[in-house]
């Protein structure tokens, strides 16, 4: 039953002359364009757009979106990413007027509702690190690593001291390393670990004056909460480093241990993960950062401040922390999936804030329980949020790889774990169920897999059969990369 | 607990088929001494009749533009967003759907973002689009690393002072770390003088970045700047907006190298900054060293088209330090709306949107330069924005009009526009297609008692 006439490409469903949009006429007295503009810069003609119908346009976007799964449709098991339920109260309260249409330049004295609300957001997150400066700026989760990474680099100057290389352990997520390069950084992949824990030997040996900061996610990349986080702070600590927490796996931990309790200086929030944002296929995201009390005069500006007066009532301001890192975005953050986030931490309050996580460790470790007979689970019989199976000896015996796995997952109505990541497990299937699945999908999801390792390899090796496409030719995708539509 | 789904007796079920007395237990691997033995210090809970009113009310206390009228600008503007917009961002199969690791079961993702990056393409006259980043003042800053590691010159950059001031900030925090010098070109007049960029420009410098309509809302003289630039074989990096395109030259049609822009304006709500939509487009042999995700055209194994992440070795989960930029997420949602909100207007609508604003703009900025004690700050060419001086300040025209519904400005800070002189007294003014001939009268008659 799948409209396969209307998914064909906005370009191709184009007929000259079609329309959708239709503006007023102009109600100013209008002069020749040739007056207002250069003649050399006026275009002969517009861009060759493709010309539809409004009906044409929304029965294409609709069919299209028939052909996603989502969390709204489906269970969405995707590793480190924490798919969880996305609220529906936070998306119409987002669209309130007065919060979506509030323009960036307005001023404080009528934007005081937006300015509280984010005040109390920079609260919040800080109270839930246990690290009180908040910086609400950054984009995205890579981009708050970023930035606390250029914090640390200016309060390290203001010192004095010229620190040049970042350490993270060989789990660590790509955007560790890859944002301590754009910090102009060395980057220092610690050796071992292989058990998916920091090896403290290796770390001792590598730490020395040189060493800024130490990137490490706790819990850790295979869903482990780092037994000797305290130690490997104090190691870190003890030459003068910084610690930065990569708040990924936040989800398993909030309202349990803060990151400022066991040793952290920094770390960053994914809002779009922890606090529902939504993921939207990709972003935005939101990746505020929480430092310690020592590093707020470094944060990009501007933040929130709140004075008070006895007898009236609090303003709220913008204010440049005094020896600010500058700025690493233009305006304020992305506000509409902080207000998401806000309304979500203000629905659960201090109780169900802890009961997220503890639910979300709880469907996790009882997933972990039900999965490791069929599926072998290296790190052993408990996890926190997440834990990470091996198909390594499903592949030995029978030929079916994690990505066979994976892609059979499809077929019986379940998006596929994160696979092939982290890379200190052989054929990795992460696995992170969220708090807000049943037991009765997590023992759907048990029985699919049950019985997709009994399968014909052969067939699953073609798996999935029920989606729109299966098997994608990546190689042929690379090679003569097609990038856009091209008339033919 | 809101949002939690299983029974006590479920639970139970669970803690028992993990073999844990309590759900305690399964905290024992955090050292004892780490735990939190007190509740957070946050709000109390809302139910979600509480917290509608509470949002409400944080709602009602601010300016929004639909309770005053907007001339605001400085880089976000209050454009129309068509209904199938929202209708087509609230599909939940979009926006609860995550970045497309899964091809199999992201078609329609991956589809939409495909789409993005032809008609931006279109848009920008530019082979090759990547499939978003996090918004404009980031995207200049991708670009000009780019541009380091195709023309391999890392020690010099040139922007000119007409680049919106956030995006200069932006671009000096990034370079601040790996000593490479930005060098800025005073824009005295509101536009760039070719003759003094082309003396800053030489075999060392690795872009120049040109912003047209730059911050004061003029026209640069983009395709001389372009030249420049590439005869000292530097890129071209040219910041547009995307609705002027609808009439004006194309980024590729004057050679630039690489197009950026801020993407607010393709049906992106204001929401006090963010998110919005960064683009950047380029000439296609530059694909290799682009930053960010890109969506391809490809066949499954029975030939049917399919469209996959592409390219991928260019990214940080694949080469990590080694990766062309640090960034994860695009901005997915916000490419969608901007796909649906150009295929909406189409060639036609993008066109009469650009004419709307040229036309409402210019009459605006007659009527305001007619009021004693204001003139025009720039005699350059405009799109829809224009700076205009106050005799006396900016700070008590902007209260004036405040006091009266009208929102003007931002005002423009000290460094703003570097060479330009008593920025002090200057603010900018932007009329978009939804102002109308009433609201511009009016604003002018107020400003003029």
């Amino acid at each position: 039953m799948r409209n396969t006439q209307a998914t064909q490409l906005l370009s191709e469903l184009s007929s000259p002359g079609r329309r959708a949009a239709r503006l007023p006429p102009c109600d100013v007295p209008g002069l020749p364009l040739e007056s207002l503009l250069p003649e050399d810069q006026l275009a002969p003609v517009p861009p060759p757009l493709p010309e539809l119908s409004e009906a044409d346009i929304i029965r294409h976007f609709v069919n299209l979106s028939t052909k996603n799964m989502s969390v709204d449709t489906h269970f969405y098991p995707l590793g480190s990413c924490t798919m969880k339920y996305n609220p529906k109260r936070n998306e119409r309260l987002a669209s309130l007027p007065g919060l979506v249409d509030l323009h960036p330049h307005q001023v404080p004295e009528l934007s005081q509702g937006m300015l509280e609300l984010l005040y109390s957001m920079q609260q919040m997150l800080g109270e839930i690190a246990g690290l009180p400066a908040v910086s609400l700026q950054p984009a995205a989760g890579a981009q708050g690593e970023f930035t606390a990474l250029l914090t640390a680099s200016a309060w390290f100057r203001s010192r004095g001291e010229t620190r040049t290389r970042v350490l993270f352990p060989a789990s660590a997520h790509g955007t560790n390393p890859a944002s301590a390069a754009l910090a102009g950084f060395e980057c220092v992949q610690l050796k071992g670990g292989a058990d998916g824990f920091v090896d403290l030997a290796e770390l001792k040996s590598q730490l020395d004056s040189r060493t800024a900061v130490f990137m490490v996610t706790n819990p850790n990349t295979l869903g482990m909460f780092e037994k000797d986080i305290a130690e490997v702070a104090r190691l870190v600590h003890d030459v003068g480093g910084l610690v930065y927490i990569d708040g990924a796996n936040m989800n398993a931990i909030c309202g349990i241990t803060r990151p400022g309790d066991f040793g952290g200086d920094m770390m960053h929030y994914n809002v779009h993960k922890t606090f529902t944002g939504p993921h939207g296929a990709g972003g935005p995201g939101s990746g505020p950062i929480a430092v310690r009390d020592f590093l707020g005069p470094f944060l990009p500006g501007p933040v929130i401040e709140r004075t008070t007066k006895p007898g009236s009532a609090a303003v709220y301001s913008l204010r440049n922390p005094p020896h600010s890192i500058g700025r690493v975005r233009s305006f304020f953050a992305n506000v509409g999936i902080l207000v998401r986030g806000y309304c979500y931490l203000r629905t659960l309050g201090p109780a169900g804030v802890r009961a997220m996580s503890e639910n979300a460790v709880l469907n996790a470790n009882y997933l972990l329980a039900r999965l490791k007979d069929v599926l072998p689970v290296p790190q052993g019989d408990r996890c926190m949020h997440e834990f990470v199976a091996s198909a390594k000896e499903l592949k030995e015996s029978r030929g079916i790889s994690a990505m066979d796995v994976a892609k059979r997952l499809l077929d019986h109505g379940f998006h596929a774990p994160t696979v092939y990541f982290p890379l200190v497990v052989a054929e990795a299937l992460m696995i992170e169920p969220t708090e807000t699945e049943s037991k009765a999908t997590l023992d759907a999801f048990v029985e699919a897999i049950k019985s997709i390792v009994k399968e014909d390899p052969e067939d699953l090796h073609l798996a999935p059969h029920s989606t729109p496409v299966s098997r994608p030719d990546d190689v042929r995708a690379a090679r003569q990369p097609i990038l856009r539509w091209n008339p033919s | 607990m809101a949002y939690l789904v299983n029974t006590p007796a479920e639970q139970q079920q669970m803690l028992d088929a993990i073999g844990a007395a309590s759900v305690g237990d399964l905290f024992e691997q955090i050292p004892a001494p780490l735990r939190m033995e007190r509740p957070l210090a946050i709000p109390p809970a809302l139910t979600e009749l509480e917290l509608e009113a509470h949002l409400r009310d944080l709602a009602s206390r601010n300016g929004g533009v639909g309770s005053r009228v907007c001339f605001l600008g400085g880089g976000a503007y209050d454009h129309f967003i068509p209904s199938a917009v929202d209708a087509i961002a609230s599909r939940s199969e979009f926006y609860t759907a995550y970045t497309p690791y899964q091809a199999e079961a992201s078609q329609g993702s991956l589809q939409a973002f495909f789409e993005y990056q032809s008609l931006i393409c279109q848009l920008t006259g530019l082979g090759v689009s990547n499939a978003s980043l996090y918004e404009g003042g980031t995207a200049v800053s991708e670009a000009v690393f780019m541009a380091m590691r195709v023309s391999d010159r890392h020690r010099r950059v040139v922007v000119l002072g007409s680049v919106h001031p956030q995006a200069r900030q932006v671009c000096q925090t990034y370079l601040n770390q790996i000593s490479c010098e930005l060098v800025t070109v005073p824009t005295p007049g509101g536009v760039a003088d070719v003759a003094e960029v082309v003396r800053q420009l030489d075999d060392q410098t690795a872009c120049l970045v040109i912003q047209s309509p730059n911050y004061l809302g003029c026209l640069e003289q983009t395709r001389d700047l372009c030249a420049a630039a590439r005869k000292v074989g530097a890129l071209a990096i040219v910041s547009c907006q995307p609705l002027s395109l609808g009439l004006l030259t194309r980024p590729g049609d004057v050679r630039a190298d690489i197009a950026v822009a801020e993407g607010q304006s393709l049906g992106i709500p204001l929401q006090y900054g963010g998110p919005y939509l960064g683009v950047l487009a380029c000439r296609e042999e530059y694909v290799r060293k682009m930053p960010g995700r890109l969506i391809g055209e490809t066949v499954d194994r029975e030939g049917r088209r399919t469209f996959v992440l592409n390219l991928q070795a260019r990214e940080q989960h694949i080469r990590r330090d080694k990766a062309t930029s640090n960034i994860c997420t695009n901005q997915g949602l916000m490419a969608l709306r901007a796909t649906v909100f150009l295929s909406l207007l189409g060639p036609q609508g993008l066109r009469e949107t650009a004419t709307l604003c040229v036309q409402k703009a210019h009459y605006a900025a007659a009527r305001l330069a007619a009021v004693p004690g204001l003139e025009l700050v720039s005699k350059s060419p405009f799109f829809l924005e224009f700076a205009i001086r106050c005799r006396g300040g900016a700070g008590p025209v902007l209260a004036k009009a405040r006091a009266a519904g009208f929102d003007l400005g931002p005002a423009l800070g000290p460094e703003d526009v570097p060479g330009l002189s008593a920025p002090e007294e200057c603010l900018l003014v932007a009329v978009t297609e939804q102002r109308t001939k009433q609201q511009i009268d009016r604003l002018a008659d107020l400003l003029a008692r």
